[in-house]
């Protein structure tokens, strides 16, 4: 039986019509349909944050969610924003301050980063590491990301 | 691991929405912050997903004579920012933080929470302490069910097949207090206590919300020491009957 339901969304500002098997999520449509594979899958149930990407402007898991759900929605993936250039200052200060070791879980944590930024709030480091709770991933004590994501918002490393 | 195969439905009224859980296989899907990981484990496979998403009049915060009317679509994030809810409410906007991260607030939902009745979930003791009333809607019209009765056990409410919940009614006033303890922020309660007025609920010490009754901190102690809490991976039985008891003194000093 063909379950599939035609969808349309909006993917880093280009329209894609799709018809989508609803048991896909929507981190595997994009990195399998659309070959965004910046996107990463770690733990597939919402423990890890490594797939997140933002829909409609707000960031969400992308293994919690069914890509047929993003039917109408506008879709931000870590491609879209880093080719704007919106993440230009995290990236720059992740580079500077080597705020990664094995950078699997870095996608994610630039698109949770990112959402603090927008909120223009100074904030402290505890508030940085409540905020990036969602993206703790294995291999970093995150120390250099909190200093990274804290030379962001408050101009100061 | 990926999901099992099964259909997809987004009904626009709530008389399509009921046509379509009646049908056999069929599960009611919400912001999916809990349904999706589960399906993603293979820890449920149903035939129809019914994503009430797109359903009207479920997504409002109406503040109405001494009650906070907050529809079963709320997310957490709009709980935990909403000015209504954290002047009338604050318990909630509290509790609000506490639920998983922000990626997860951004999408689950008030309604979701309350009718998933997860033993460690933050809503379903809130809405005990501050005596809130459900509303059900089913083909037959809606019910209104007390928080106390709701919530029957594991995993287990008082919805029936065929119903939705769709909104939960706050009364405003009073002084509240919400303590939970975790490992790391955001993951699931070791022990958490929703005290409002007199009214001290605990939860993840039972399958449900556990109200603990007493006038008094000693005869309140009394009491949750009677109480045997399942113990988890890393916490015996012990160890978080005494972070209860942690909390209960903590809650008893601020309120």
């Amino acid at each position: 039986m063909d379950l599939a339901v035609e969808t349309t969304l909006t993917v880093n500002g280009t329209r894609v019509t799709r018809r989508i098997e609803p048991r896909q999520h929507l981190v595997d449509f994009l990195r399998d349909e659309l070959g965004l594979t910046g996107s990463h899958i770690g733990c597939e149930h919402g423990v890890c944050g490594a797939c997140t990407v933002r829909v409609n402007g707000e960031i969400v898991r992308g293994c919690l969610m069914l890509a047929v759900q993003a039917d109408g929605c506008k879709v931000e993936t870590i491609e879209g924003l880093s080719d704007s250039k919106e993440l230009a200052g995290l990236q720059k200060a992740f580079h500077e301050k080597n705020a990664l070791q094995c950078g699997f879980c870095t996608p994610g944590m630039l698109m949770a980063a990112q959402d603090l930024v927008l909120a223009k709030e100074k904030i402290s480091r505890e508030k940085i590491r409540e905020h990036i709770s969602g993206n703790y991933c294995r291999c970093t004590g995150y120390q250099a990301i909190v200093d990274a994501i804290e030379e962001v918002l408050n101009g100061q490393g | 691991m990926k999901a099992p195969s099964f259909a997809y439905a987004k009904p626009r009224s709530l008389q399509e929405a009921f046509e379509l859980i009646g049908r056999p296989g069929a599960k009611i899907l919400a912001g999916g912050q809990s349904l999706i990981p589960s399906l993603n484990m293979r820890l449920s496979a149903p035939e129809l997903l019914v994503d009430i998403t797109g359903l009207p009049g479920l997504s409002e915060i109406v503040v109405d004579k001494g009650t906070v009317r907050i529809g079963a679509l709320v997310t957490h994030a709009r709980i935990e920012r909403n000015a209504d809810v954290r002047k009338h409410v604050p318990m909630l906007a509290a509790a609000a933080k506490h639920v998983a991260h922000p990626a997860i607030r951004n999408r689950g939902t008030l309604g979701g929470s309350l009718a998933l009745a997860d033993p460690a979930a933050e809503y379903p003791a809130c809405a005990v302490a501050l005596q809130a009333t459900l509303v059900i809607s089913g083909v037959k019209g809606e019910r209104r069910v007390k928080a106390e009765g709701f919530f029957k056990g594991l995993f287990e409410t008082d919805l029936k097949d065929g119903e939705i919940l769709v909104a939960a009614e706050f009364p405003t006033g009073g002084k509240s207090v919400f303590l939970e303890l975790t490992r790391r922020h955001g993951d699931y309660a070791i022990v958490g206590l929703a005290a409002h007025q007199d009214r001290f609920v605990f939860f993840n010490i039972g399958s449900a919300p556990v109200l603990v009754k007493g006038s008094s901190l000693t005869e309140l102690k009394t009491s949750l020491a009677r109480i045997e809490p399942p113990a988890d991976l890393y916490h015996t039985s012990k160890t978080k009957l005494h972070l209860a008891g942690v909390l209960l003194e903590r809650a008893w000093t601020s309120l």
